[in-house]
């Protein structure tokens, strides 16, 4: 006759003995007007973030050298977005990856953006009043790639410095069109036409897609710096904190962990790594039931007799 | 009608198997072991109020669409009142769950029960951030820049694109919430059916006689 032997972490005698009286209704009841006095008095006592969105417009009236930095890099392909790989574009030698293993370079590139014609083309394009505009516009499709990367190498030799009374004081002479292309791009971004103009690239009147917009600005150094000032950035636990003193995804504390140290924080596939780690950790927590030693844990380290301390004494004595 | 024709309905047949997996003593239970005597009992329910107040709160939000709450006083409160449930939520759902850890309450075939409640904090979790991600203000742009990285690297933002508020709110007041609810609903049920795990039975204690 075999004799399966009783495992204390899986099984359990079930309970024969004393009942105690039990309101569910009741309990539920106090339970929900408890919550909803500490949720009223903690929303009037501090209420909620709501710092307004940034803007281009913004960006490049504030601080027109890094927009125009940026969009410079918009148009040369050397952008973060432009050389960031799947899901965005093609780029060789990219893409995040754990033993050689690449996901967002097997699932491909979905979400197609080209840098220099949405962010920077096709946006001043719309700018048909502008005769100037229009004739840089041909001359840069009309030229060579080497012709563009001469010129995109004399830009980036004299990229602007100052600024006079809102714009550009370009100090490239060799880089055909590509100082005029830039400027306008400025000139646009100040009056607000390129946010309106980013958010309705490649789509009908309606949008709520802002992909462009947002990996745009995330480009630039004004949003990050800003984010900085608001104790938001990757180094300073960004991805759980939000604007002001409030308590953000604090459920995130885990995830946001892994950033602040090394391999995760200077690795360039830290953010796949972070994922694995917490995937791992998120199948581990699911799956406790079944997994020997993580599920004997509960009754090595006995904290179970605080929660039933009563039932224990009762049954010491 | 024969009896036997009655019985044999689809209708009566699954009656039968929710009144005898589910009698009105385990859906409305009067009485308890007389073991589930502490505070930490306390929030599973606390998180189940929680969640009454975060779906209320959401929903009254979005009868007005979702910038409205930045230039109403009104709205602007209701916000306050969603982002505290959440956290109080949370909060509340964290406890119990190290909670139950350490009552290793799987115990008895109570495996899927614990499993159901995993699965909802992991869902839950998705919940909250695709709610951080369409409050259309400062902190839903960086984080959504931020978390975009990460996203891309499993594959999955080729299909969940986190810059694209339109679908970031849909998922945040649609699927994720039903998704939630229905794990939510799945884990009650499951606890109304299997009870609260029993205590370790009792260690003589070393040294003892």
């Amino acid at each position: 006759m075999s004799t399966k032997r009783f495992n204390p972490d899986v099984e359990v005698a079930e309970w024969t003995g004393r009942q105690r009286p039990y309101d569910i209704l009741k309990e539920g009841t106090i339970a929900l007007i408890v919550v909803s006095l500490l949720v009223v008095t903690l929303a009037v006592l501090f209420g909620s973030p709501d710092d307004a969105p940034v803007t281009i417009r913004q960006w490049s009236n504030a601080d027109p050298i890094d927009f125009a930095t940026t969009a410079f890099t918009e148009l040369a392909g050397a952008s973060a977005t432009a050389t960031y790989g799947a899901p965005y574009n093609h780029v060789p030698a990219t893409g995040q990856s754990i033993l050689g293993v690449s996901l967002e370079n097997l699932v491909g590139v979905h979400i197609p953006i080209n840098t220099a014609n949405d962010f920077v083309l096709i946006p001043l394009a719309a700018q048909t009043d502008d005769r100037r505009l229009t004739a840089a516009l041909s001359a840069w499709r009309g030229a060579t790639p080497t012709v563009q990367a001469a010129w995109i190498a004399d830009y980036a030799a004299h990229e602007p410095t100052t600024v006079a009374r809102g714009h550009l004081i370009m100090r490239a002479h060799h880089a055909g069109p590509v100082p005029v292309l830039i400027a306008s791009l400025t000139q646009m971004a100040q009056s607000g036409a390129l946010d309106q103009a980013l958010l309705t690239n490649n789509q009908r009147y309606y949008s709520v897609n802002y992909t462009e917009p947002l990996l745009f600005l995330a480009n630039g150094n004004y949003f990050s710096t800003l984010a900085g000032n608001k104790h938001l950035a990757g180094n300073q636990w960004g991805m759980m904190n939000e604007t002001g003193n409030y308590p953000g995804q604090a459920w995130l504390w885990l995830y946001t962990f892994w950033y602040q140290i090394k391999p995760f924080s200077t690795s360039a596939s830290g953010d796949f790594m972070v994922w694995a780690l917490m995937m791992l950790a998120s199948v581990i927590m699911v799956l406790v039931p079944f997994i020997p030693g993580v599920r004997s844990i509960p009754r090595r380290i006995k904290i179970y007799r605080l929660i039933w301390r009563d039932h224990y004494r009762h049954a010491g004595r | 009608m024969s009896t036997t024709a009655i019985d044999r309905q689809w209708t009566t047949r699954v009656r039968k198997r929710i009144a005898g997996t589910f009698p009105p003593e385990k859906v409305l239970p009067d009485t308890q072991p007389a073991y589930v005597a502490s505070w930490i009992y306390v929030f599973g329910v606390l998180t189940l109020a929680a969640l009454a107040l975060v779906i209320a709160t959401g929903v009254a939000l979005a009868i007005m669409g979702p910038t409205w709450w930045h230039v109403s006083g009104v709205g602007h409160f209701l916000n306050s009142l969603h982002l505290w449930s959440v956290e109080v939520f949370f909060f509340a759902m964290v406890v119990h769950l190290w909670g139950k850890y350490f009552m290793a309450a799987w115990r008895g075939g109570r495996a899927l029960t614990w499993i159901t409640g995993g699965v909802t904090f992991l869902t839950s979790i998705a919940t909250a951030f695709t709610g951080y991600l369409s409050q259309t203000n400062f902190d839903s742009q960086w984080i959504a820049t931020q978390a975009k990285d990460g996203i891309n690297a499993t594959g999955a933002g080729a299909f969940f694109n986190v810059l694209n508020l339109g679908q970031m709110l849909m998922w945040h007041i649609t699927l994720l919430p039903l998704a939630a609810a229905a794990l939510t609903a799945l884990h009650v049920i499951l606890v109304r059916k299997r009870g609260v795990v029993p205590p370790f039975a009792d260690e003589p204690r070393e040294g003892g006689k």
